[in-house]
């Protein structure tokens, strides 16, 4: 089984979770123009390796930033994404 | 880049088409080993919106006739592949779907639940049935051929036109001056090339990285399996609508299937057990006779996923580089199409009219050709 940390459950199985997208993206505004809405909404780094992503426990509802390896699997570390949004 | 059926095909049509007969090949590992070797080899043409079906068309009507093109048995099997529908809701969007494809000139029919049975007469009828069969979108011309095959055979024929095919040859870097691609660096040194090109499916952003750009693509795993072989019980190329499922039996008699993406954006070619356990509790549900049977292998291949489930094919933002990626869970039938179509573009820098809507300028026009939402159909 493969374990997921939620921050506010603890270890879950991985089907209880949802990827969202990659961290640090930032949302545009309306005088954006249609490259940075582009590269925000579809454009991903899609890194292979060490990665952090947003992801959702499906069962409490809460997003969260993922740390992990793509390749591995393996999970480094979750925290509330207001959390990372702050530092 | 890439020694897939999409890099093998694109060197064939650049000899053959344009006489451009100077191309080397570059694949890290072996021709064939990625996803074109790890498919279930499905190939069809009913797909949603006319784009689509102008390209998966176009590269069914080049699978007809390759065998002989290619002086190559690549076992086209035209057993027709059928989509099963099993509630009234699934029956209406599958009418949808064959208006659509009959519009678009595809040889598509509505079947009843009589007509299923008939081509499939081991689907679960009992009483119980969780996915009881009402019916099904039929393609006639669709089905199954061999994938080994299809990559040698264009390896072959480009090959006797004097294409050279370097394998264990990974691309590391690109060479860029003057902001224009001029060749690539690589772990057996560096090659010099005014055009190349990357058909690298999964591993595409890792490539767009090294030339400095990101691409609207998320890669997966998807796995498959295959069954001991047995005798003849399945003769279409057959997708349950419900349980996501598919399943074809090859020529050896062995039970080919799979089901959706996993769950886990990666790149560990090997698959997680949900996904697993989800393929084989539908096709155990569809067919529940296939519960005696083994499992011999199951493996994944890192498929290259897109927002609207398209692919790409067009220039880079990198003058001299361009892209044939994002095909994800559905590229191996269209190989001959993107082996064209790129090479089309290469050749003459411009592109064919097949291939213009699906360049990666859509991301920024909003012009998606979103197949996940129109046929819902993945493969
Ligand atoms: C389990 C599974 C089932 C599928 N079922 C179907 C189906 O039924 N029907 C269908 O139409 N499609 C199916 N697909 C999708 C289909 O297999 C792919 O879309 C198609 O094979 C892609 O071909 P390609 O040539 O682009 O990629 P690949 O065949 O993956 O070739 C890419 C090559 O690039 C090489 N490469 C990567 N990085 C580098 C580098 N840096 N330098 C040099 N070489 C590099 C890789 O080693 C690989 O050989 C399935 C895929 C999977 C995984
Ligand atoms: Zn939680």
């Amino acid at each position: 089984m493969h374990l997921i940390c939620c921050p506010f459950c603890g270890n879950r199985d991985e089907t209880e979770f949802r990827f969202a997208v990659e961290a640090g993206k930032r949302r545009g505004s309306v005088s954006s123009s249609p490259d940075e809405w582009a590269k925000y909404l579809y454009f991903q780094n899609n890194v292979k390796g060490d990665t952090r992503e947003v992801w959702m426990h499906l069962t409490c509802g809460e997003l969260f930033i993922l740390s992990r390896n793509s390749v591995t699997h393996s999970i480094h570390g979750s925290e509330p994404v207001r959390k990372a949004a702050e530092a | 880049m890439g020694g897939g059926g999409h890099g093998l095909a694109t060197a064939y049509y650049l000899a053959k088409n344009h006489g451009i007969s100077n191309v080397a090949i570059l694949e890290k590992g072996w021709i064939g080993g990625g996803n074109t070797g790890r498919n279930t080899t499905a190939v069809r043409s009913n797909y949603f919106y006319p784009e689509s079906v102008a390209l998966y068309e176009f590269s069914l009507q080049l699978y007809e006739r390759l065998s002989k093109e290619l002086n190559y048995n690549i076992m086209l099997s035209q057993r027709g592949g059928l989509n099963v529908a099993h509630s009234e809701m699934d029956m209406e969007i599958a009418a949808r779907l064959v208006n659509a494809m009959q519009i678009n000139g595809i040889d598509a029919e509505l079947f009843d639940r009589r007509q299923v049975l008939k081509v499939v007469p081991l689907l679960n009828t009992g009483p119980n049935a969780r996915y009881p069969v009402f019916g099904g979108v039929w393609q006639g011309r669709a089905g199954i051929c061999r994938h080994d095959a299809v990559a040698w055979g264009y390896a072959r024929a480009a090959s006797h036109l004097g294409v050279d095919i370097i394998q264990n040859c990974e691309v590391l870097d690109f060479i860029i001056e003057g902001g224009a691609c001029r060749g690539v660096s690589t772990s057996r040194g560096e090659i010099r090339s005014d055009r190349v090109a990357m058909a690298v499916a999964g591993h595409s952003s890792m490539l767009s990285a090294k030339a400095g750009f990101s691409l609207p693509i998320q890669s997966y795993s998807l796995q498959a399996m295959v069954s001991e072989p047995v005798k003849p019980v399945l003769d279409t190329a057959l997708l349950s609508i419900g349980t996501g499922t598919y399943a074809n039996q090859s020529d050896k008699g062995e039970i080919v299937f799979g089901g959706g993406l996993d769950r886990i954006p990666s790149y560990a070619q090997r698959g997680n057990p949900p996904a697993h356990d989800h393929t084989i509790s539908g096709l155990i549900e569809m067919f529940p006779a296939f519960g005696q049977l083994k499992i011999l292998r199951q493996w994944a291949g890192i498929v290259d996923v897109t927002p609207d489930s398209s692919p790409i094919i067009g220039p880079s933002p990198i003058p001299g580089l361009y892209l044939d990626c994002g095909w994800g869970t559905g590229g191996f039938k269209a190989i001959p199409a993107g082996g064209w179509l790129l090479a089309h573009l290469m050749a003459t820098g411009s592109h064919h009219e097949i291939s213009k809507p699906f360049d990666l300028d859509r991301f920024t026009t909003g012009r998606l050709i979103d197949e996940a939402a129109g046929s819902g159909i993945a493969h």
